[in-house]
């Protein structure tokens, strides 16, 4: 099998001095299982990340790798199974679901900024109101994390006012301002033009050198490629597959994940 | 290809055309015109029509307004001074203003209900326009403790130790949320429940016997006019509107039986008229409660009357919230933001900036409705255009009554139509 070409979404060098993986877990999923109603979404899902972790997660539409991200921070509800991060086991209990929540950072596919305020206040809102950071220190994080995705300069203006990825990078910032210990991204260059896909990646690329841990739903197999140091592929609500990503690349086990990546790969 | 074909037709403009006017059908007046009164057959048929209609309705309506007789002690003398001619009989409001604003309020003291008006402007002010300094808002707390003191007038104590009342509740509330965030909420309904049962009569008596303060007393039944209508369509209106944010909220609720309470209740409001809440407030309320309990009668319009909008508006703003899309929700919830603060700082916002003009239209209709309370003998300001007619001078006059009711109505609800459409224009931040 020839190696299929991917493209690395940046031009510089990607500096991976920071990118370390620790021994502390981040995440530890076991025993996992998801219905939507009568439909088995997620099963026997086991997963442990660890601190510093990238993890790419691919799969065909429908096959619960949004589902799977959405229950790190309890956006969806498992019904067996346990997860825990960061020391905190999601249950019922909503403090811990919020502690898991200020800790745990999230980006959308379609962004979900607040439109009804201003980009600085996007950001500046949930360590005010949640850590109990003072207005002005908090407009003073929240402008680091701007000049960080490279848009200060829209700082006092509304979501509508931006384009895709500019609307994209702050909600990258607005997750950063509550310092989390970990990231997911849920397919977050889907729903960009081909233009903004890359600014977006560029910012989630500098994410990763900084060490941050990282689990990004994406079918951005350059991502996968230039920072992940695993890649995890599911079907049918199960992981099929995982590996690092050159051999997850060049060298699928599983048909399944051979038909998929000559799908989105294009030879 | 569009190489070749650019140097074979090869050209260079020398001389720029400088800008000229443009024709004179295409500007101006002429321009408009056209494009809105003349643009074919149809419009301009419609147009004529529409001049000959105001053409006739101000012919008939003209001369009869500029031949006001101003004043005159009753409806004879009116048409004694207009001697046959047609014109209007404004004197009645001249002789009967005070009663149509007021209604039999005592006469020496107007001074405190306009001054109730005009304090109500001020506390609105900071609430309507954000511009203006917060500490306004303090003023505007305290204004339902003054406005009920300069009306209804009485020892200064009783609206002193109510809002005592609310202070307690918010300061059980800071205390006991250290320990406990729902025994907070308990505790910030207790205390006041609690002062208001036990502390708050002896306190009022206390307070009265060592420093006896306050305005003369003025019974609900002096009330009336204009005066009446304002008292029941602004607390209806600023009650109804949390009230319904809270049955909107319980609506969607995912514990079945706040859902089933605010659901019942919704759709019971809405099921059974107006007018039979208020005969309900006006009669059958005295059987349902303990003997010897006097319930003021305006107090029991005003509840029946907010209720009424309440579920109104919870159906209104359910359907703001249904506008939103979801991704707001799980934004405000992967920020680690609780309910109650996602509620107040993302939803309501935006859920409530949808239904401004579903708001608007519930405040402008519960405030119309006000004139219902006539038929259940309150005197609003169509229940005195019946005792002013009553009266021997001033029988059988209609028009001009029914013209000075319906501008006050026209100047408020007009105001309050103005204010939404300032308020969605400044709200506006999509961008469209």
């Amino acid at each position: 099998m020839t190696e299929p070409v991917i493209e690395i979404p940046t031009d510089r060098q990607i500096d991976t001095s920071q990118m370390k993986v620790s021994d502390e877990v981040a995440i530890q999923i076991t025993d996992m299982n998801k219905w939507f109603g009568s439909f088995h979404v997620l099963r026997d899902i086991n997963m442990t990340v660890n601190q510093g972790e990238r993890i790419v997660v691919c799969g065909p539409s429908g096959s619960g790798k949004s589902t799977l991200i959405r229950c790190i921070n309890r956006l969806e509800e498992h019904q067996s199974g346990q997860i825990i991060v960061d020391g905190t086991e999601l249950t019922g209990d909503l403090k811990n679901i919020d502690k898991v929540r200020s800790e745990v950072g999230m980006v959308f596919q379609h962004f979900n900024l607040f439109p009804h305020l201003t980009i600085l206040e996007n950001c500046t809102l949930a360590p005010i109101w949640v850590r109990k950071t003072p207005k002005k220190e908090a407009e003073e994080i929240a402008m680091h994390f701007l000049e960080k995705v490279k848009i200060p300069e829209q700082a006092l203006k509304f979501p509508g006012q931006l384009s895709g990825g500019q609307q994209q990078r702050v909600a990258i910032a607005r997750s950063l301002c509550m310092k989390p210990r970990i990231m997911l991204f849920d397919e977050p260059t889907s729903a960009l033009d081909p233009e903004m896909i890359k600014e977006v990646l560029d910012t989630m690329i500098a994410l990763a050198e900084e060490g941050m841990t990282m689990i990004c739903v994406t079918h951005e197999m350059g991502f996968a490629q230039a920072v992940a140091n695993r890649v995890i592929f599911m079907d049918q609500g199960q992981i099929v597959e995982q590996n690092e990503p050159r051999e997850f690349f060049n060298n699928p086990k599983s048909d399944r994940t051979k038909l998929f990546l000559s799908q989105i790969l294009g030879h | 290809m569009s190489n070749i074909e650019s140097q074979t037709i090869a050209y260079v403009r020398d001389t720029m055309i400088p800008e000229q006017a443009p024709p004179l059908t295409e500007s101006g007046a002429i321009k408009w015109l056209r494009e809105n009164l003349f643009s074919g057959w149809f419009n301009t048929v419609l147009t004529l029509l529409s001049l000959a209609v105001i053409w006739w309705s101000l012919a008939a309506i003209g001369p009869w307004l500029v031949n006001t007789v101003w004043n005159a002690g009753s409806l004879s003398e009116c048409r004694r001074i207009l001697d046959g001619t047609e014109g209007a009989c404004f004197a009645v409001i001249n002789d009967r203003w005070h009663q149509l604003l007021f209604g039999f309020y005592p006469s020496d003291l107007y001074w405190r209900p306009v001054l109730a008006l005009v304090l109500l402007f001020v506390a609105l002010a900071p609430i309507l326009f954000t511009g203006l300094p917060r500490k306004m808002l303090w003023f505007s707390a305290a204004y339902p403790f003054v406005a009920y003191h300069l009306l209804w007038g009485g020892s200064v104590w009783l609206p002193i130790s109510a809002l005592l009342g609310f202070v307690a509740g918010g300061v059980a509330f800071v205390l006991v949320r250290k320990i406990n965030g729902l025994a907070a909420i308990f505790a910030s309904v207790l205390a006041p429940v609690f002062w208001w049962l036990v502390v708050a009569g002896p306190f009022d008596d206390a307070m009265s016997s060592v420093l006896p303060l306050g305005l003369d007393f003025v019974r609900s039944d002096r009330f009336g006019g204009f005066l009446i209508s304002l008292v029941i369509g602004v607390t209806g209106i600023s009650l109804s509107l949390p009230l319904g944010i809270l049955l909107a909220l319980g609506r969607q609720s995912d514990m079945v039986f706040v859902k089933s309470v605010c659901v019942i209740f919704i759709e019971f409001i809405r099921g059974v008229p107006l007018i039979t809440l208020l005969f309900t407030a006006s009669l059958l309320l005295n059987y349902f409660l303990p003997p010897g309990t006097s319930f003021d009668l305006i107090l029991r319009v005003i509840i029946m009357v907010t209720l009424f909008a309440a579920a109104y508006m919870a159906e209104v703003i359910r359907g703001g919230l249904a506008a939103l899309p979801k991704g707001q929700y799980e934004a405000a919830d992967a920020l680690g933001l609780d309910y109650w603060k996602a509620q107040r700082l993302i939803i309501m916002p935006q859920a409530l900036k949808i239904s401004i003009p579903g708001i608007v239209n519930t405040f402008i209709g519960l405030f119309k409705d006000t004139t219902l309370v006539v038929f259940i003998g309150l005197l609003d300001p169509v229940g005195l255009s019946n005792a002013i007619r009553a009266s021997t001078d001033w029988q059988g006059i209609y028009w001009e009554l029914f013209i000075f009711i319906g501008a006050l109505f026209f100047i408020f609800c007009f105001g309050i139509s103005r204010y939404s459409m300032y308020l969605e224009r400044k709200l506006k931040t999509d961008h469209k």
